[in-house]
């Protein structure tokens, strides 16, 4: 739908495209049902970086401080990729995985305690 | 010669009506530009009936004499060291947030206002306008005079005008204004006059008004008290506005609906903060939001949506929605902020056992299933010496601009709620249904939002170097202004006046 404004021709021009992040995109990644995170996290990526790079220096570095990260049996996790299940090739890079520009990448794991129940 | 003196009534009537002027070598049109393209159609503005009554002398007197007896109580609260009556310091972090996030709010209504006060066709509501606008300038100014004593004591006050284009979560507040600021005329009034005025207005005003009361805070219920007679008006004027639009045409009724639709939302959005302020953040507590909402919103609004039923208005059909995260809200914000905290601009801490089981008792069915656990880890850590502070920046809700925290309180309060949309080929990511349709309706508006994660990303906060450059860009004290009031400056300096070790 056309925005209401006063002249026919006023747009806006885009604040996030992606030629904006010095060749990086923007990724988001949520660990599910895992509020202690309150909201998914955002990160400018290198879109040649490997996925398995991406695993341990950036989900390694940014979620690790929950108490139960160290317990993620990383075999039975499962991704999805805006909202559709993926299954991440680890030594590709994210965007042979993929990836675009302001996507979201969220996991699921499995683990068994009080606090998962409660959703932290 | 006689002098017959005008009645009230009679002046109010010449300021109003006849003082107007009529186009006679301009096209009116070309006077008041802004006044077509929303789509509105008014056939007769002499049906605006005046919501104030009042005249431009009679409003100045008044003023006068209230701000001077103001001022006299903001006086003797500073030379009686009014800040050591408050409950405990850390109920100034309510008012920190007051000053940075709701004050500089008031600022943006009085440049709206006189917007409007400019553009729109009738005399009166022109008049009525401007007078709210002066009204609003007013109230960041005596909001600022009132916070002053505190900003000699505490930390988190002295940059609040900076820090208001910049802040990551002040940007929520600035955008929404920002938005209702660049519409139409009758769009801001129908934003800010009736949805944010008129219905919304008893859920942020009350809520921190009374927590002042309830934890001594004399300068900020002085305040309060010396608003309420202007804001009594501006309720008036957005019913005003509301009904006068209604019955001018009945083209009229399904955009201001949409308007309706979209400001509650937005105005909704916005009152998460003072969910937790009300839930987390005083001392002494007032009531919980979820019963002021209860109060506020769905007695009282519900009693209006009745009344403008007749013009073919209708209550949001996200009512349900909203009665659901209620029982949310206070917790998931005051959670964001907790661990979020080295980089706001007041203290956060854990709720005390007290609280924590008020929490559980004012929220039954949700607090120890979902919220209480997390705070039980976040005191193991802070018991362990490992106070947590998220690593790492949020994704952000491209409309409102808040992190994307909201659950799905319908089905799984457990889940983040995602939503998106590709325009022009870029995907954005929405917080709710609600936030999506606003963008749909008006993508080339909300397309350059200045969502501060991504700016601070693109080097635009700072310039690169991580996050210290970004606190250096907020002129944020780090470590002084921020991060737990436990062994923050301000505990230390609270414990000496109050003689604790």
């Amino acid at each position: 739908m056309a925005t209401l404004a006063l002249r026919a021709d006023y747009h806006g021009d885009r604040k996030d495209s992606a030629d904006k992040f010095g060749g990086a995109i923007l990724v988001y990644i949520n660990w599910d049902k895992h509020l202690f995170f309150y909201s998914a996290k955002a990160f400018p990526l290198d879109p040649n970086m490997p996925f398995a790079a991406v695993l341990e220096h950036v989900i390694g570095t940014h979620f690790c401080q929950h108490p139960e990260y160290k317990d993620i049996d990383w075999g039975t996790v499962e991704w999805s990729l805006n909202n559709e299940p993926f299954q991440p090739v680890m030594d590709k890079s994210l965007a042979e995985n993929g990836f675009d520009h302001k996507c979201l990448l969220r996991f699921k794991t499995a683990e068994k305690s009080a606090f998962a129940d409660a959703g932290v | 010669m006689s002098t017959k003196k005008l009645n009230l009534k009679d002046k109010y009537r010449l300021l109003t009506r006849d003082l107007d002027w009529d186009f006679s070598y301009e096209d009116r049109k070309d006077a008041f530009p802004f006044e077509e393209f929303e789509g509105i159609k008014i056939t007769d503005w002499d049906k605006w009936e005046d919501p104030f009554r009042l005249t431009m002398d009679a409003y100045w007197k008044y003023q006068a004499e209230k701000e001077k007896k103001l001022y006299a109580i903001y006086d003797a609260f500073s030379q009686n060291n009014g800040h050591l009556n408050v409950t405990d310091a850390r109920y100034v972090n309510a008012i920190k947030i007051f000053l940075t996030a709701v004050s500089p709010g008031e600022l943006a209504a009085h440049s709206g206002f006189a917007f409007t006060g400019r553009h729109m066709g009738g005399i009166g509501a022109r008049i009525a306008a401007q007078m709210q606008s002066l009204d609003e300038l007013r109230h960041i100014q005596t909001q600022i005079h009132a916070m002053s004593h505190y900003n000699k004591f505490f930390d988190g006050f002295d940059e609040f005008s900076h820090m208001h284009d910049r802040v990551w979560y002040i940007s929520v507040v600035k955008s929404f204004f920002d938005d209702a600021r660049s519409a139409g005329p009758f769009e801001f009034m129908v934003a800010i006059g009736f949805s944010f005025e008129y219905v919304l207005t008893n859920l942020l005003f009350v809520p921190f008004m009374s927590g002042a009361a309830y934890n001594g805070d004399m300068a900020t219920v002085t305040f309060g008290f010396s608003a309420q007679s202007d804001e009594a008006r501006h309720m008036t004027l957005g019913l005003e506005i509301i009904k006068f639009l209604l019955e001018q045409h009945e083209d009229n009724v399904p955009i201001v609906q949409k308007w309706i639709d979209k400001w509650l939302w937005r105005g909704y959005r916005i009152l998460t903060v003072v969910a937790m302020m009300m839930d987390y953040m005083l001392p002494q507590k007032v009531m919980s939001w979820k019963e002021a909402w209860e109060l506020y919103f769905e007695q009282a609004g519900g009693a209006l949506f009745k009344d403008l039923e007749r013009y073919g208005i209708k209550m949001p059909d996200y009512t349900d929605l909203i009665k659901a995260e209620k029982e949310h809200l206070s917790h998931q914000a005051w959670w964001t902020f907790y661990t979020n905290s080295q980089a706001t601009a007041f203290h956060t801490w854990i709720p005390s056992n007290q609280e924590l089981d008020w929490l559980s008792e004012k929220y039954p069915e949700t607090f120890d299933k979902y919220y209480r656990p997390r705070w039980e880890m976040a005191k193991e850590m802070a018991d362990k010496g490992e106070r947590y502070y998220n690593e790492g920046l949020p994704q952000l809700c491209q409309t409102c601009q808040i992190p994307m925290i909201y659950t799905d309180v319908q089905n799984d309060p457990r889940d983040i709620v995602y939503r998106s949309t590709k325009y022009q080929g870029e995907r954005f990511h929405f917080c709710s249904d609600q936030c999506q349709h606003i963008f749909e309706n008006e993508p080339e508006k909300y397309v350059h939002s200045w969502l501060p994660v991504h700016q601070i990303f693109q080097g635009n906060c700072g310039g690169p170097g991580g996050l210290e450059k970004v606190m250096d860009y907020y002129k944020l004290d780090v470590g002084k202004a921020n991060m737990d009031y436990v062994g923050s400056p301000d505990e230390e300096r609270w414990k000496t006046w109050k003689g604790v070790a």
